[in-house]
């Protein structure tokens, strides 16, 4: 067990995935990255990489001088409709998983902690099912999409503050790996 | 008078601190019209790890409905209702007494006798007989004060009921089941990410609740007989707000496969999903009339959250909440007389009651965050979740608003309490 620990954490080193692990480091590692190239494979049509992509430059998804990097919508009191500033971010995101057909993404609707926690799953899954349909429209397949709500059961910020519920309600998208 | 009452609130908390992870009570208020009551020591009681009758005062007391006089000093103590000083106590303006006695049997089991008497016209009301065994002392105990409060109030009690409410402590929640007094706390599940919702079967026998121990909410059937459970509703998408039909063979769950949040009935194995409602709306927090007939949910199809009624099949929807602007999580009382649900009322979110046939209404709680009301099985108390200082806690307060406890547990939020049937025995 101990092994297969240290070889899972090798691997993510390799992918570069070692920073902020968002829950479970034990999905740290994907198919969105080719983390190793298989040797007994040598594509001979093209000029095959000697090293992984994701070497030479940083993954688009955790650059923080990517857009991609971005993955929170916030949203007012009782609202749900995506505001105007985030439409950039979410045709970023949408132009990625076009090119991308094989990643997946969930998209998690929070709230702040008022009101009754079953009404705020379901105000939370308002505001994910929103921006699900915005990267449909954009151009994303409902196959790679999945919008759910976390209610208020996962709060960002827990003072009973506005400017924690702000930070509350939120909608969170996050690509297969990072669950 | 500040420093008395300061000097109290320190007792009360360091009892509950020794009380551990326990739920303790604590009653403020007291309902009109309580009857008195004296309960004796039983004749014997102290070969028994607790006292039957600390047991059965401690749960009439917690009900409002009776006064509790002092009985402590009687001597000697009667077991028969011949050696009772009726003068005594009709002196003392008391309208009942139980006396009892517990003897230990040959097998090393005990009876237990109790007999409630009606002190005015100096009769016995009745008595039982149990047969128990050291373990059994609270049992018994609660299913003495289910007679006395049965036969004095003309309601069944609910003493012998048990309660499921989450924990959340640091990181780990649990979904955990006690008595209805808080006594005996067994956690049914435990949890690194949130539980919620949690539903009884109408047997007892199973709860639904909602886990996000997938990284979403999902609907799980858990039965409390062999710990067995299975997700009852993972459908892509969101999955919750469990409830059961009144034969316990179907539940009403939200879900958003189809987009958006809908009610949908399922098998309680989850089997045969059916679509009860089609809006473009929130449709959530589904409750049963207890005659199986209609179905009670949250929706704000009118612009605003908003209680509204429908078949148990679907169809024709009628609206019930009109006051106000945020009226939820509607849950109705066992006769099918009384809605209660959470209405906001400025920036607070407090209960409320509704009488169905005459529409009138009330306001039952003050608290800030008042949320998840569950009505006791015979309807005359109402538990919900509260916040005090910052942290949950659940708190009860009887139907007429007359009555209020206050339950907590020590370090731990304490919240979505959900109180169980009448068990049958």
């Amino acid at each position: 067990m101990k092994k297969l620990l240290a070889v899972a954490s090798m691997v993510a080193l390799l992918a570069g995935c070692a920073s902020t692990p968002k829950e479970e480091p034990k999905a740290a590692v994907e198919d969105r990255t080719p983390t190793t190239v298989a040797p007994t494979q040598p594509a001979r049509s093209t000029v095959a990489p000697v090293t992984p992509r994701a070497e030479q430059q940083p993954n688009p998804l955790k650059d923080p001088k990517n857009i991609l990097s971005k993955r929170s919508l916030y949203y007012d009191y009782d609202k749900y409709d995506v505001k105007d500033e985030y439409k950039p971010l979410l045709q970023a995101h949408a132009r990625y998983l076009t090119q991308n057909r094989n990643a997946k993404m969930l998209i998690q609707g929070n709230c702040d902690e008022r009101g009754s926690r079953e009404y705020n799953i379901a105000l939370g899954q308002k505001r994910s099912d929103g921006v699900k349909k915005m990267l449909l429209l954009m151009g994303a397949q409902e196959n790679q999409l999945e919008s759910v709500s976390l209610g208020e059961e996962k709060p960002r910020c827990t003072d009973s503050t506005e400017v924690c519920y702000s930070q509350n309600r939120r909608s969170d998208v996050l690509y297969g790996g990072e669950y | 008078m500040r420093y008395f009452l300061a000097s109290i609130g320190l007792l009360l908390a360091l009892l509950t601190a020794s009380a551990q992870a326990q739920l303790s009570i604590e009653i403020t208020g007291g309902g009109a019209n309580q009857i008195p009551i004296g309960v004796l020591r039983f004749v014997g009681e102290e070969a028994l790890a607790q006292r039957i009758s600390d047991i059965v005062e401690a749960d009439l007391q917690r009900s409002g409905r009776f006064r509790m006089l002092f009985a402590g000093s009687v001597e000697p103590l009667p077991s028969e209702a011949a050696q009772v000083n009726f003068g005594d106590w009709k002196n003392r303006n008391a309208d009942a007494l139980v006396i009892g006695s517990v003897v230990r049997l040959a097998d090393g089991r005990f009876e237990a006798r109790f007999r409630l008497l009606d002190v005015p016209k100096q009769t016995q009301i009745g008595g039982v007989a149990f047969t128990l065994t050291a373990q059994q002392v609270r049992t018994t105990a609660h299913r003495i004060a289910d007679f006395v409060y049965e036969k004095l109030t003309g309601d069944r009690g609910v003493f012998s009921t048990r309660i499921a409410y989450v924990v959340k402590q640091g990181s780990r929640y649990e979904l955990q089941i006690a008595d209805a007094d808080g006594v005996g706390a067994q956690t049914a599940l435990a949890s690194r990410e949130p539980i919620m919702s949690p539903a009884w079967s109408p047997d007892g026998a199973r709860l639904a609740y909602v886990s996000f121990e997938n990284k979403k909410p999902v609907v799980y059937v858990h039965s409390l007989v062999s710990g067995q459970r299975q997700a009852v509703a993972n459908f892509k998408g969101s999955n919750s707000a469990p409830a059961w039909s009144s034969d316990g063979k179907q539940l009403a769950v939200v879900l958003s496969k189809d987009g958006g949040s809908q009610i949908y009935l399922i098998g309680a194995d989850g089997s045969n999903p059916r679509r009860l409602t089609n809006s473009g709306s929130i449709d959530t927090e589904p409750f049963f009339a207890p005659d199986g007939q209609s179905i009670y949910f949250t929706s704000d199809r009118g612009g605003s959250p908003q209680i509204y009624r429908m078949g148990a099949s679907g169809g024709e929807v009628a609206r019930v909440s009109f006051d106000g602007s945020y009226n939820v999580s509607p849950r109705v009382s066992g006769d099918g007389k009384t809605l209660v649900y959470i209405a906001r009322d400025g920036g607070r979110f407090q209960l409320k009651s509704l009488d169905l046939a005459s529409k009138q209404g009330q306001v039952l709680t003050d608290g800030q965050h008042d949320e998840s009301p569950s009505f006791a099985p015979n309807g005359k108390m109402i538990l919900y979740a509260t916040q005090v200082g910052n942290r949950g806690s659940l708190a009860a307060v009887s139907s007429d608003g007359g009555v209020k406890q206050r339950l907590s547990v020590q370090a731990a939020d304490v919240r979505e309490p959900a109180w169980g049937p009448f068990i049958n025995n």
